[in-house]
């Protein structure tokens, strides 16, 4: 693994990441990876739309990331959903603009709903996508992590792109679900 | 009735709920993970307002970034104005928002569209300095 060490921080440089984590994640750490989004974002982008733009996108990420949460442990008998938040998540700049990729796992039971979610979005032109968002504030319901289902619209509208997305197989139960939003001007 | 007054943090609005003015102001960011538990005082305090309000309300809104977790709960800020509204009081929403910030203004407007309250747009220079 010492080898590996200058390789994985030369790939970093390289796809010029601006920043990685993996890892449980805490309402701290959230806070934190979002203080250093928007220093570096100060830093590096000088058009406010598009700072502002990453800096929301990132926050919903990493909100999903915090909520949605519900890998199956194999270990409990139950098939019980673990509690602690964990995922991977990456900024990266490049010429066009920046991406955001997330990375967590999502129960195989909740995979076929999630995907209908992204591609019913992905479908749909700017308008639509604007007239979803007000119909989905409007019906007035909750879910767990309090958003009703908007952020995944949400970051979708701040993107002004598809949504790249992929589930790869992970157990018997869960699959992992990785996110590319890009945000280009 | 005693005004609401909560200090903004960086993840938490500035909150100055005023029942003997009627203004209620709302400032800053609001990107708690739990928005709901956040807006819960400010949801029961609109509600006691609601039922002695005074003629003239007005809620201005000046935020930099909201998350969606928040958008459902400051909708529900706004229906519980709309019943003031109804009641035949005036309430106004002063939506401020950061000039080339257009997501704001549309977020604005994405509220106008699905609550009856009349909104003012108003545009603000850059407060964050850059």
């Amino acid at each position: 693994m010492l080898d590996r060490i200058y390789d994985l921080y030369d790939e970093l440089e390289q796809r010029r990441v601006m920043l990685s984590f993996k890892g449980d994640l805490s309402e701290e750490l959230v806070s934190a990876l979002l203080g250093l989004v928007e220093r570096k974002m100060s830093i590096l982008e000088p058009d406010a739309r598009m700072r502002k733009r990453v800096f929301n996108v990132a926050m919903e990420c990493l909100q999903n990331l915090y909520h949605h949460n519900t890998r199956l442990e194999l270990a409990d008998a139950e098939g019980s959903a673990t509690n602690i938040p964990h995922g991977v998540v990456m900024i990266m700049h490049h010429d066009k603009g920046y991406s955001v990729l997330t990375g967590n796992f999502v129960a195989d039971k909740d995979v076929h709903l999630l995907k209908d979610h992204l591609d019913r979005i992905n479908a749909m032109a700017p308008e639509e996508l604007r007239g979803f968002y007000q119909q989905t504030l409007a019906n007035g319901r909750y879910t767990n992590s309090g958003g009703g289902g908007l952020g995944i619209i949400d970051i979708a509208r701040k993107s002004g792109q598809k949504l790249e997305y992929g589930f790869v197989p992970f157990d018997t139960e869960n699959a992992f679900f990785s996110l590319n939003v890009n945000v280009t001007n | 009735m005693e005004a609401l007054i909560l200090e903004g943090t960086p993840k938490t609005p500035h909150v100055h709920f005023d029942a003997a003015t009627g203004r209620l102001e709302l400032k800053g960011r609001s990107i708690p993970e739990n928005s709901i538990d956040y807006y819960k005082p400010l949801i029961t305090w609109v509600d006691r307002y609601a039922r002695e309000p005074r003629p003239s309300t007005v809620l201005h809104i000046q935020l930099e970034y909201f998350n969606t977790s928040s958008s459902k709960c400051i909708l529900d800020l706004f229906k519980k104005l709309e019943i003031v509204r109804t009641a035949g009081n005036e309430v106004v929403v002063n939506w401020h928002y950061e000039e080339d910030d257009e997501d704001m203004l549309e977020a604005g407007e994405d509220y106008q569209a699905i609550i009856n309250i009349p909104f003012k747009m108003i545009q603000i220079e850059e407060v964050d300095g850059h």
